[in-house]
């Protein structure tokens, strides 16, 4: 897959202090989670992306072209929806909406209707026309979102998209982006904190800490390689018969203390055959957990090496 | 496509030519200025002045009327000369002024209150286009307040007068339209600037009057108190007199000035400092806009 951001060997300085500490790394994913605690340099990132910082040194490539020398092409396939509170407030929603996507290269009519469009979509539709001073922190968040989709971008940046948001307007948030990723128009970048948030929209994670890239993850392919990985906790299968048969069965196994079992399913061998054995050696299994390594776990590691970097 | 059908897609129709993004800003901005009432009928009576110094100029070309109302020595009363058209450019400015301290602070500042320059420069428009966006509604609005007003007495004056006043007063023209743009372009980066660095609209608005009568004050203080003339470069209406001054009457002034502009006494400075205080001072508004005109604000 073409890589969405290729960075190479970037460095960020803000009055000379590093931000952003020469960072290498292709990112391909469809939707790419920036994690990392605050003061990371995720936003920093996003925004050297955009071309509001220069870089000291090094670069950076978004869907193939320089940030150095293309910033206004690729800042012309980018939305992006903000952290922080961005709006006019004396400004109805769609008009508002309207002039960005004038600003992006609409021509008015276009960009009137899918101002329009892009408000029902963030389900915006009866209050478009009230002033954005008068909306709530949900609505603008969305109003955000709305004026990051409205002219068609190729990329979206999402910085802390559900930030303050209560958890039925959090949930609403997540699944409008699930649906846009889903869509596969366009691919997005999205920076959290929030690791649930990472994991319900991402396939891929890049972790930062302290400028620094803590990781680089494919959580798809984590995903499917976890799903191999099981946990069994069962009730008579003390004579060790039960491990046997699992091993025959091409299983890796480890045995645990009260009953629980740790095994790997070979390629191809479905759970339902382990039920049938189990049934077969008259041995209950009382719960079966996939162990992931999860988010968590990843992010929880990249944060314990000493300098960031693993 | 519907709006019911409540769905994403991609755009894939044609774009606007680069360079007129500018124009959206421009766009958007007078529409907002027309919803005022206040300002609409500002504007208008602001064309006053022009109107009455067009009736004194057809007056004074009209034999029937000036002795219908019996001024038959008007002509000499209100002489039509390069003094006639600094005062009409004078009171103008001087109405720009008033205008550009109502419209200049609400230009910037909404932009920076709420953080949405971010959005403006995460596309693809600089921040010079975005300044030059809301440069020109002020240089529009200003210019036709200024000198086109100015050019078109000019050109009544030269239909009525005949050819050969043009071209021998063609200095007024230049006058009227390279002095009203310096005004003009001096007071719109101005108002800009102060609505970059101060975002409540009424102390942008009397900070724009204090920049002229807080200054000229204070460098009049300079001057008793030093015994100097150097502090009239704190004065800008006394740098625009000395300029107009010399734009439109040459090296060999008769006048000093006119209304609001005038080189006040013992304010006389060389002309090449008054020209160099104004790009001085379009440099620094220039440099305090680029300072706030930012898509991402940097904390060190």
């Amino acid at each position: 897959m073409e890589p969405v951001i290729e960075l190479d060997g970037l460095e960020v300085r803000f009055g000379g202090r590093p931000i952003l500490k020469k960072l290498n790394a292709s990112l391909t994913g469809r939707s790419i989670g920036l994690l990392g605690p605050n003061g990371a340099g995720k936003s920093t990132l996003l925004n050297t992306l955009l071309g509001f910082h220069k870089p000291f040194s090094g670069t950076a490539r978004v869907l193939g072209r320089d940030i150095r020398t293309h910033a206004r092409e690729v800042r012309g396939w980018i939305g992006y929806m903000p952290e922080n509170d961005a709006f006019i407030a004396s400004m109805t929603g769609v008009r508002f909406v309207r002039l960005m996507a004038e600003l992006a290269g609409l021509p008015p009519e276009q960009a009137l209707e899918r101002a329009h469009e892009a408000f029902f979509y963030v389900g915006l539709g009866e209050v478009r026309y009230r002033t954005l001073g008068t909306y709530s922190l949900g609505m603008k968040q969305s109003a955000k979102l709305a004026q990051a989709i409205a002219h068609g971008p190729k990329l979206l940046f999402l910085d802390e998209p559900t930030n303050g948001l209560d958890p039925p307007a959090r949930a609403r948030m997540i699944a409008l982006i699930q649906e846009i990723r889903d869509r596969g128009d366009l691919r997005l970048i999205l920076s959290s904190h929030l690791l649930r948030d990472v994991e319900e929209c991402c396939d891929q994670v890049l972790i930062l800490k302290d400028g620094n890239i803590a990781a680089h993850c494919d959580l798809e392919e984590e995903r499917r390689s976890n799903r191999r990985f099981l946990e069994l906790e069962t009730r008579g299968a003390s004579n060790g018969n039960f491990l046997e048969a699992l091993e025959k069965l091409g299983c890796e196994t480890a045995q645990g203390a009260q009953g629980r079992t740790k095994l790997v399913l070979p390629e191809g061998l479905e759970i339902r055959r382990l039920y049938e054995l189990a049934a077969e050696q008259n041995v209950q299994i009382r719960r079966l957990n996939h162990k992931r390594d999860s988010l968590e776990d990843i992010f929880l590691k990249a944060m314990e090496a000493a300098d960031g970097r693993l | 496509m519907a709006v019911y059908k409540k769905t994403y897609r991609p755009y894939e129709g044609r774009l606007t030519a680069s360079w007129s993004r500018f124009l959206v800003i421009r766009r958007y901005a007078f529409e907002d200025l027309r919803r005022s009432r206040f300002l609409t009928v500002f504007y208008l009576a602001s064309f006053l002045y022009p109107l009455i110094a067009a009736l004194i100029i057809w007056v004074q070309h009209n034999a029937s009327a000036l002795q219908l109302l019996n001024l038959n020595g008007a002509s000499r009363l209100v002489p039509i000369n390069a003094g006639f058209f600094m005062t009409v450019l004078g009171w103008q400015s001087m109405l720009a002024l008033f205008l550009s301290a109502f419209v200049g602070p609400g230009q910037v500042s909404p932009d920076l209150t709420n953080n949405a320059l971010s959005l403006y420069l995460a596309r693809p428009f600089s921040r010079a286009e975005y300044v030059l966006g809301k440069l020109s509604v002020l240089l529009i609005l200003l210019s036709l307040m200024t000198w086109v007003p100015g050019l078109l007495l000019f050109g009544l004056q030269g239909y009525l007068e005949g050819w050969s006043w043009m071209t021998d007063h063609a200095r007024i023209a230049a006058g009227l339209f390279f002095g009203a743009w310096i005004w003009i372009l001096v007071l719109a980066l101005l108002a800009l600037s102060l609505s970059a660095w101060v975002k409540w609209r009424p102390a942008a608005g009397a900070l724009l009057f204090g920049v002229f009568f807080v200054g000229s004050g204070f460098g009049a203080a300079i001057n008793t108190v030093q015994e100097t003339q150097w502090g009239s470069l704190l004065n800008i209406s006394n740098l625009m007199g000395t300029v107009w001054v010399q734009l439109f009457e040459g090296n060999d002034p008769t006048s000093n000035g006119a209304l609001f502009f005038r080189v006040s006494a013992g304010g006389h400075l060389p002309v090449w400092c008054c020209w160099a205080a104004l790009l001085i001072l379009c440099g620094i508004c220039l440099s305090m806009l680029s300072r706030k005109i930012r898509g991402a604000e940097v904390v060190r």
